[in-house]
């Protein structure tokens, strides 16, 4: 590689309007390198991937200036069609990207458009089979795939035409734990194995920094810095728990890996480990018993018991099809129950109309998105406070305590993901319903994002609602649950605090938890207990 | 020749096509209810022994329901819009008058076995058309149709293919945001409910055809390849040319003021001049086919017996016409070749291979 990465930016800038994203950037990935990009949302990261695929600004518009060279050669006026070759892209969602029916066609669509010969495409394709280890699954119907398997597969798609370079935004975003670690070795095996350049962005740096090679943080203010892993988290503004627990004793260099941490861990002073809180007697609002809820042939959820308190957080975890959604749905009323019983203060609310559900049971769905219609924030508001006849001004009261500073011009599309969160949270709560039902709320929120849902979560259950959501982010459950129930195939396969259930749980142990080992879940009770002995950063 | 033994594949979905619409053709041309009824068993023998695993393959059952439907609506409409007079009174219904402003129109009056067994027989006649299309529909996947296009219509093949694809989606995305709404309060009736219904679902839509295009890109779909400006140039004109030469020649044609030379002299050479412009544009295209579809000696039987149907239909029309066009007074009644013609149709249940396609393992997603 005479002197030059595989791919270099050169002093590339990019603005929408007058609104400056990036300036100045020159970045230069090494053959076999996987490079994460950072940053808090919004700062230009996916921005950054587009100017590599070219899908920036032809699909985004704005104006790009600067060069892309692939191989020395200036790429920057080619369309993403005339770059598929060299560079593969996978997007968020796969399923919105996949062109086939079949795992078979969706991976030879790419050299079809090539014009590869068809015997090198029969071979490509089942050696990409079996590298993704998805062979089992070729006459598959691609909407039948669970997440994971989806994303192995649109990976395999862009890997048959053999790019040079693959971009991957937030691969593991929308997977539980077990089938991220999945996308993630295999994605560590090509970069391996193949000496592919990988160039990703992921929010949750937990599951990714193990792997990363060099870290490209974006900064916000148009620049980016790009170095190591363990010099670049020392002060990144997002970070793992693992680097926090670090920089809190003040680990040098920083862990990166549990494994190295558990290491370190070892000459930290002993603190006493946190009490555990003991079970408040609080007042039940919901009770379901044996719910049990049949999609065709499917039993997604079967005969589940569910007490939901005043003042609680209960936490649903379980893989992706587990049946989270399915019993969610069902407790809110909307979603069909074979069987079982759904009590809440006398009511079953599958019997009420959905306006006399809606000051019972609140629910915020997968996709908030779903549930605004209207042009602006103020409008949203307004709308909800007519719609559950509260007095005007009190959707925006709400609001404004979830996500202060929102300004009620603004369309709701425009919002991050966590405002716009709040925004139909908001809505929802206008009903003043006591029980609140969120499903996967975590989903595209990065670290702020997060930490804002868990004040949130926390002020819902301190004006004593009963607070039940589905995530797959354990270190967002152990911030805030105050029981954690874990589903498999419809089922609840253990229930129970936190400290007992998350701390047992190989795939659902937070990383604090990992490297201290049980009670610890999170890095606050550490710094609270060095506190309290005295020994705090040497 | 295939025989028993053959090993599983699919057959060319072109080639369902043309058996089905060969059967098609036959059951147009005749009334004989016997000779209808074959027509149908047949379709309905190679549909339930060489369907396969793709969802289409399980939408015969609503093809049978139409044409039940179809038969059903001719003859209840020959009983209330009541038709010949004479014949034998099988129902005296009293006529219900009708104003003068609807001369013409006879509602209900006695109902005649003739009346109802000619609505019977045109019924069966939609119905049969319908059973074919059904059965070439369970039997070859559609998507699999668009996708043998010749490589100029390459495109427009891909984007049809993406919409029978997105249809469902629609349907779930709908299904999703009519359950959300329902959480908040509002606008129950009239525009703001169909605005609050129709707008996420339209911006889901849109936002999920951006990321498709935006995944087909990276993909290389609709590359250049190697073809110069020039070349680009030529066919394209030649395309636009041959367009202006069908549309011209389309509306001499069908509109009789028009100067005839126009008509089908300008519709050939815009034909013609289309298929240069597709040959043209085939010829530079440089992409490939994953597997595609074999054309092998099941496949020409296959279409064999659709032409042959056909030709023997228009033969038992034109020469038997006692049989192909029984009068409402007797008894229908087969000739041997109207049996053999009606039993041939059957012959792909056994002459082609079983469909390699199993049936697809459905997991819900919950």
């Amino acid at each position: 590689m005479n002197g030059h990465g595989v791919i270099e930016l050169r002093d590339i800038g990019f603005r929408y309007d007058q609104h400056q994203v990036l300036a100045g950037v020159d970045l230069s990935l090494e053959e076999g390198e996987l490079v994460l990009v950072s940053g808090r949302t919004g700062v230009g990261k996916s921005t950054l991937l587009g100017i590599v695929t070219g899908l920036v600004p032809r699909f985004t518009g704005g104006v790009l200036t600067g060069d892309v060279l692939l191989d020395g050669q200036s790429i920057v006026d080619q369309p993403p069609r005339e770059r598929a070759h060299l560079v593969g892209y996978v997007g968020q969602d796969p399923l919105a990207g996949f062109v086939a029916d079949t795992v078979e066609e969706e991976l030879a669509y790419g050299m079809e458009q090539l014009g590869t010969a068809p015997e090198t495409m029969r071979r490509r394709v089942e050696e990409t089979l079996d590298l993704l280890g998805i062979a089992d699954l070729r006459s598959r119907d691609l909407r039948t795939l669970s997440g994971g398997q989806q994303q192995r597969v649109a990976i395999g798609a862009v890997l048959t035409t053999h790019p040079r370079v693959l971009v991957l935004d937030e691969p593991t975003s929308a997977l539980d734990p077990t089938a991220a670690e999945e996308v993630l070795a295999t994605i560590t095996r090509l970069v391996h194995d193949l000496g592919l350049t990988v160039l990703l962005a992921e929010h949750r740096l937990e599951r990714v920094v193990p792997f990363a090679d060099r870290i490209c943080l974006v900064t916000g203010d148009g620049g980016i810095r790009v170095d190591e892993p363990h010099r670049i988290l020392v002060d990144s503004p997002v970070a793992p728990p693992l680097v926090h627990l670090g920089r809190l004793v003040g680990w040098d260099p920083l862990p990166l890996t549990v494994r190295d941490a558990r290491r370190l861990a070892r000459s930290l002073p002993d603190v006493a480990p946190p009490e555990p809180t003991s079970a408040s007697a609080a007042e039940p609002l919901l009770a379901a018993r044996g719910v049990t809820v049949v999609h065709g042939s499917h039993v997604a959820v079967r005969g589940v018991d569910l007490t939901l308190a005043s003042g609680q957080v209960t936490v649903l975890m379980g893989r992706n099809g587990s049946g989270k959604s399915s019993l969610i749905w069902a407790l809110q009323g909307t979603g069909r129950r074979r069987s079982g019983t759904v009590d809440v203060a006398g009511d079953d609310p599958s019997e009420l109309a959905p306006s006399e559900r809606r000051p019972r049971v609140g629910l915020v769905p997968q996709t908030a998105a779903d549930l605004l219609y209207l042009e602006t924030v103020a409008e949203e508001c307004a709308a909800a406070d007519a719609g559950a006849e509260a007095e005007p001004g009190t959707c925006r009261g709400l609001l404004d305590r979830l996500a202060p500073g929102i300004d009620e011009t603004v369309h709701p599309r425009d919002l991050s993901e966590g405002q716009r969160l709040a925004l139909a949270l908001s809505i929802i709560l206008t009903a003043r319903p006591p029980v609140v039902l969120l499903d996967e709320p975590t989903r595209g929120l990065d670290y702020a994002g997060k930490a804002e849902l868990a004040r949130i979560v926390a002020d819902l259950a301190a004006d004593d609602h009963a607070v039940l959501l589905a995530t797959h982010d354990v270190e967002f459950a152990a911030h805030v649950a105050d029981e954690v129930v874990v589903m498999a195939e419809g089922e609840i396969v253990s229930q129970g605090t936190p400290r007992r259930v998350l701390a047992e749980s190989p795939s659902f142990a937070p990383q604090v938890t990992k490297v201290l080992g049980p009670p610890w879940l999170v890095v606050e009770e550490v710094a609270a207990a060095l506190a309290r002995t005295g020994a705090g950063r040497p | 020749m295939t025989g028993p033994t053959a090993l599983p594949r699919d057959l060319h979905p072109l080639a369902w096509w043309a058996w089905a619409i060969g059967l098609a053709t036959a059951a147009s041309l005749t009334t004989n209810p016997l000779l209808l009824l074959l027509i149908m068993g047949s379709a309905t023998v190679v549909v339930m022994a060489r369907r396969s695993g793709h969802p289409f393959g399980r939408s015969f059952r609503l093809y049978v329901l139409l044409a039940l439907f179809t038969v059903v609506m001719r003859v209840v409409f020959r009983i209330v819009f009541g038709g010949q007079e004479i014949g034998h009174v099988l129902l005296d219904l009293p006529e219900i008058p009708l104003p003068d402003w609807a001369a013409g129109i006879r509602l209900l009056g006695p109902v005649t076995s003739e009346a109802a067994l000619a609505g019977l027989y045109d019924g069966l006649r939609l119905a049969a058309i319908i059973i074919c299309v059904g059965a070439a529909n369970s039997l070859a996947n559609p998507k699999r149709v668009l996708a043998s296009v010749p490589p100029a219509l390459y495109e427009i093949g891909t984007a049809l293919v993406v919409a029978v694809t997105i249809f469902p989606q629609l349907a779930e995305s709908a299904r999703r945001v009519r359950a959300a709404q329902a959480l908040r309060g509002g606008a129950t009736s009239g525009v703001g409910r169909l605005r609050r219904f129709l707008v996420p679902v339209l911006e889901d839509a849109l936002e999920r055809s951006l990321s498709l295009a935006a995944g087909m890109d990276t993909r290389g779909y609709g590359r250049s390849g190697g073809a110069s400006v020039r070349e680009r140039w030529v066919t394209g004109s030649l395309l636009l040319l041959a367009l202006t030469g069908i549309c011209v020649g389309t509306y001499a044609w069908l509109d009789p003021t028009a100067p005839q030379v126009l008509a089908l002299p300008m519709l050939a050479a815009g034909v013609a001049v289309a298929v240069v412009g597709l040959a043209s544009a085939g010829r530079r295209v440089q992409r490939t086919r994953y597997r595609p579809d074999a054309w092998r000696g099941a496949e020409l039987l296959t279409v064999g017996v659709g032409v042959a149907v056909a030709v023997l239909g228009w033969y038992v029309s034109h020469t038997q016409v006692v049989v192909a066009y029984p009068g409402v007074d007797v008894v229908p009644y087969l000739s041997p070749l109207a049996l053999a013609l009606g039993v041939l149709g059957a012959l792909p249940a056994v002459a082609t291979p079983v469909p390699a396609t199993a049936p697809v393992r459905r997991e819900v997603m919950a």
